[in-house]
């Protein structure tokens, strides 16, 4: 298909309207997992390893029994029978991938800090956080694994079973004797290194459980801040042999999730399987330690980009390697992380040859899984990285390597090197748009009258273009990745008898604006107010059928589930219409909530009327069910391939190595615009949490596995005083992945902003010969580089 | 997240509350502003059996000049001073750095007693009436006594305050000459990764987070009462100084933020 203008014209998408979501979150009546109140729930507290790896030699529980208020405590091997399977990996990569048992208790041995040993069940969570205190644990700690090159080196080898730390090797090498060649003809062969630190995503709302048995029949419903209760109905049945129709799945207000949330975890099962046994309530909360060290942490890896270019900097290949952290364990996507990245480390530059090779390791460390951008953020900071350097290499700056080899507009849809089909591109734009909004050319030359004057205070400008797969996905691409299910979605759309509206989505918004813009494409088409559209998600009794929110997917994917079932109601409403005014169904137009004949505007006939016929079902066409109600659940055919360039402008000071980010642009293209608002804050935040990779956030860990950020005084999730006002504009470039000409925006700003920042920073310090700093370009960091250059320490 | 089981008294004067601290012995702590101790209770670092709240006692806040000196309560919240005109007319030192200290929240919780008798080196607060030269005067079982700032601190959160003394008031000098605090950290809401204050055109200099305690830099002062630059002063400013090391920075770094941020501070106090 393809979209050449906008498919709306009910004048409501398009508008910058206040999200519906937020009275009810600014006045606190939204409830999350932790406001649910429900009598007599049992509390669980959870004993966790204290070592990164460690034997369990013996564990007394019977202080904690003798605590007030305990009512149990439970080991590994006390729940051992209550699992029908391991907590689940759904991406099993390669066939000879190795995926050691992963039990929500451990049994015999911790396999990182936070592992969990025991559970305490207790009538309060103050009791049960009191029972902690009396279980306990005999551990024999062993060596542990913390670094990628140890693990790989099989010095000390976590999983018994598994025999080797490598989890899988993965390829995606379409022509190797292209790239060979590429590479020997090369005049220019950049070879970098790059290092992503681990992260810890952070949502406000930390993680919390509670699972509720019904009195009879053995149904069960577990609450949980989750961003996916469908996948999570499956799992749970399966890792407890449960009958997946007995089981409920609600995620009540869940307060962000950045992926860590996309997660089958240990505390869910756990607190169902207790449910069960003590047939009451059983509830858990996360602390804000546990959720830095026992929830899923972000990137991990360690890669090398190496690009062939010509001498005029035109590229000829690109080649990647990676050595990926899975964390002790793999989690719900881990080992597919690096996949999501693994066809874009060529970035949004037109590139004959490409090759692409990972190999991922266990450690003992929390296990990591997809955060933000997953795989994205990764390939497009090696690739910008590597551009800038490239541009060194030949002699020209870095807006002119990227225009030399942006894909040109005329070649979309692109087949990529990797095998991909880019579906719209239009680069060029944002980066002269973006280079206007911080005055590129005036900003260079304050940069070399500083320079001149010998100024301490160094100015420095980075720029990062990006171009992103997301919308994930179709079902038969992600047959070939390997992954255990599909990228389908649904949407119901239902008009009730008073001509209010219901829609009935599979995404399960986190923060995202759903409800809003959900509303805001059914109103568009039906011409009613958006307020008199109601938005049902996130519990899989009201609707049984969804793939979730991740993956920058919903609109693209699930929006356009709903652009279709709305289509497919118009349609019924349409002959029940022209049954209604006595004309054939063709002579009908639809337009404001009216139908009308053509050429005769006196015959119309309101769209309430129809649904109000629709339901008394008095005067019906022949074989034409009662009721306005239509259902679509879509696969996408393709990925949508959002871009942009973003440019950060930061000062660096000589003396203290403190990096300030002065000015900060974006020009972002995710095609047609539902609601301008909710795509600048997704916007807002995703540069953010980028800007946070590269300046403040580091799970960082000492050698013996010991995260030494486990708190937010230690783990520096910025605030809007670090950061200035960001100037944002867009371009428009429909996809024609879908028929509303949509991308997605979720991920977009975390993807772009992190090489945009340390390219800046290098920038202001390429002149003392810098040509890296580690992330997070901490000011410790960046006066030790500026050392360096100066012979030795101040 | 979650504190152990704890007693609480609300006291309704400074001598009552002593009388609790006396009946209660060491296992009572005072809660003022609460924002050092709740945390550590919540991690269970701290596990006070008994609580007694003295954040009801408002006739011990607030800022009065009395002649050369400013006396404030020991209940005074940061927001207080931060906002306090008599106190930017009088001690403008004073209420800059307590418009640094964390976050508005914790601002408007947090009191100059409280954080004083916390001890914290990472406390933007002690140093500065540690380098003004200020006096707490603390209330305890056998009257009220005085405590010179430069007494006061004598370990790592450890002061000189008896644990059945409660601090009742502040008194630092008028201090209206060059002044500065350079304040490093990372976030605006952190503590300083070092901070170097100076008061009086350099008669009075301290340091944040240079040591277990909050310290003056004493060879600084000396250096610029024998009429040494700036540069020079600065010099030796992590000179006696044992920094600790963590995530933002370790020893020698510290040492070396030290010699730039105080002579960062004495340029903006005027030394030239």
């Amino acid at each position: 298909m393809t979209v050449t203008e906008s498919p709306f014209a009910g004048g409501i998408v398009g508008q910058a309207r206040l999200r519906k979501e937020d009275p009810a979150l600014l006045t606190g009546e939204a409830r999350y997992i932790d406001d649910l109140q429900l009598t007599g729930a049992l509390w669980v507290a959870c004993v966790r390893s204290p070592h990164a790896h460690a034997r369990i030699t013996g564990i007394d529980t019977s202080e904690a029994l003798a605590t007030d208020g305990v009512v149990a405590v439970y080991t590994g091997e006390d729940l051992a029978a209550a699992w029908a399977a391991p907590l689940p990996c759904a991406w099993p990569v390669t066939d000879d991938m190795k995926n050691p048992a992963h039990h929500p208790v451990a049994q015999g041995k911790a396999n990182y800090a936070g592992d969990i040993v025991a559970v305490v069940v207790a009538t309060s969570r103050y009791a049960a956080a009191d029972g902690l205190e009396g279980v306990v644990v005999d551990y024999e700690p062993l060596d542990a694994v913390v670094t990628i090159e140890d693990a790989e080196s099989d010095r000390v080898v976590i999983h018994d079973d598994c025999g080797t730390n490598i989890s899988y090797d993965w390829a995606l090498v379409p022509d190797p004797d292209a790239v060979d060649a590429a590479f020997a003809d090369a005049a220019h062969h950049i070879t970098e290194t790059y290092v992503h630190q681990r992260l810890i995503p952070a949502p406000m709302e930390p993680r919390g459980v509670a699972a509720v048995p019904a009195p009879h029949n053995g149904d069960i419903t577990l609450y949980s801040s989750t961003q996916i209760p469908h996948v999570l109905k499956v799992m749970a049945a399966l890792t407890l042999g449960l009958p997946e129709q007995k089981v409920r799945v609600v995620a009540p207000s869940v307060g962000g999730g950045f992926g860590c949330k996309l997660d089958v975890y240990a505390e869910e099962i756990i607190c169902m399987a207790l449910a069960l046994r003590h047939g009451v309530a059983v509830r858990w909360t996360e602390g804000r330690t546990e959720a830095a060290t026992a929830t899923i942490q972000g990137r991990a890896q360690r890669q090398t980009i190496e690009l062939a270019a010509d001498a005029d900097g035109k590229l000829l290949a690109v080649r990647a390697t990676l050595l990926a952290d899975m964390g002790a364990y793999l989690q719900l996507v881990t080992p597919g992380v690096p996949l999501l990245g693994a066809f874009l480390y060529h970035g949004l530059y037109d590139v004959p040859a490409y090759a692409f090779t990972c190999r991922s390791v266990f450690t003992n460390l929390t296990p990591t899984d997809a955060y933000r951008g997953a795989g994205r953020p990764e390939a497009t900071y090696a690739i910008e990285r590597a551009m800038d350097t490239l541009g060194v290499a030949v002699g020209v700056g870095p807006d002119e390597i990227r225009s030399r080899n942006f894909i040109p507009t005329e070649k979309f849809p692109y087949d990529s090197p990797a095998g991909l089909t880019f579906d719209s591109g239009n680069y060029q734009p944002t980066l002269d748009r973006a280079k206007e909004l911080v005055d590129w050319d005036g900003r260079r030359a304050e940069q070399a009258d500083r320079r001149a004057a010998g100024s301490r205070t160094h100015l420095g400008l980075g720029i990062s273009s990006y171009v992103e797969m997301c919308g994930l996905a179709p079902s038969r691409t992600l047959a070939a990745l390997n992954y255990g299910a599909g990228g389908w979605e649904s949407a119901t759309v239902r008009i009730l008898p008073t001509c209010k509206v219901e829609v009935v989505t599979g995404t399960t918004p986190h923060g995202q604006g759903h409800e809003t813009c959900w509303s805001m494409i059914v109103a568009d088409r039906l011409g009613v107010d958006p307020d008199d559209v109601e938005v049902l998600h996130s519990d899989t009794a009201i609707t049984p059928l969804g793939m979730d929110t991740y993956g920058s997917r919903s609109l693209a994917v699930g929006g356009t589930a709903l652009w279709m079932a709305t289509e497919k109601v118009v349609d019924k409403a349409r002959t029940i219409a022209a049954h209604m005014l006595e004309a054939s169904e063709s002579d009908l137009d639809f337009a404001g909530g009216t139908f009308s004949v053509k050429g005769s505007p006196d015959k119309e006939v309101p769209l309430a009327a129809v649904a109000f016929g629709a339901f008394t079902a008095h005067d019906l066409p022949d074989d034409v069910e009662p009721n306005l109600e239509a259902q679509v659940t879509w696969d996408p055919g393709n990925f949508v391939f959002p871009f942009g360039t973003h440019i950060a402008v930061v000062e660096v000071d000589e003396d203290t190595g403190a990096v300030e980010l002065v000015d900060y642009a974006a020009v972002d293209d995710c095609g047609n615009q539902i609601n301008p608002l909710i795509v600048e804050g997704q916007i807002h935040g995703g540069i953010v949490q980028g800007v946070a990779q590269a300046l403040w956030e580091d799970a960082a860990y000492d050698e013996d596995g010991q995260c030494r950020a486990a708190n937010l005084a230690d783990y520096l999730v910025p605030s809007a005083a670090e950061l200035p006002a960001m100037k944002l504009d867009h371009t428009v470039t429909p996809s024609n992945s879908n028929p509303m000409g949509v991308k997605g925006i979720g991920e977009a700003g975390t993807i772009a902003a992190t090489p945009a920042v340390i390219n800046a920073v290098v920038d202001a310090l390429r002149p003392m010969g810098i040509t890296d700093i580690a992330m997070p370009a901490s000011p410790m960091r960046v006066r030790r580089a500026i050392e360096a250059t100066q012979g030795g320490a101040s | 997240m979650i504190p152990a089981t704890v007693g609480y008294e609300r006291a309704d004067s400074a001598e009552a509350a002593v009388a609790a601290l006396v009946e209660h012995g060491d296992e009572a702590k005072l809660l003022a502003g609460g924002q050092s101790l709740v945390p550590l209770m919540k991690l269970r670092l701290a596990t006070p059996s008994m609580l007694v709240d003295v954040g009801g006692l408002t006739d011990l806040s607030g800022v009065s000049v009395d002649g050369d000196e400013v006396r404030i309560g020991a209940l005074t919240t940061h927001s207080a001073l931060e906002h306090s005109a008599e106190l930017a007319a009088a001690c403008p030192l004073l209420a800059h750095v307590a418009s640094v200290v964390g976050d508005p929240a914790v601002r408007h919780r947090g009191t100059l007693g409280g954080s004083l008798a916390h001890a914290d080196p990472a406390s933007d607060l002690p140093a500065a009436v540690l380098a003004l030269g200020g006096t707490l005067v603390a209330s305890g079982p056998g009257g009220t006594r005085d405590i010179a700032a430069t007494d006061f601190f004598t370990g790592f959160l450890e002061s000189d305050l008896g644990p059945d003394e409660l601090l009742t008031e502040i008194r630092v000098p008028v201090s209206t000459g060059g002044w500065s605090y350079q304040k490093f950290n990372r976030r605006a809401q952190d503590w300083a990764i070092v901070g170097a204050m100076v008061a009086e055109g350099g008669a009075g200099v301290s340091l944040v987070n240079m040591a277990s305690t909050p310290m003056r830099a004493a060879g600084v002062e000396a250096a610029i009462a024998g009429g040494g630059s700036a540069a020079d002063a600065a010099a030796t400013a992590a000179d006696g100084t044992d920094p600790p090391t963590d995530n933002n920075g370790d020893a020698d770094y510290r040492a070396h933020l030290a010699r730039v941020l105080t002579e960062r501070a004495l340029s903006a106090a005027g030394v030239a």
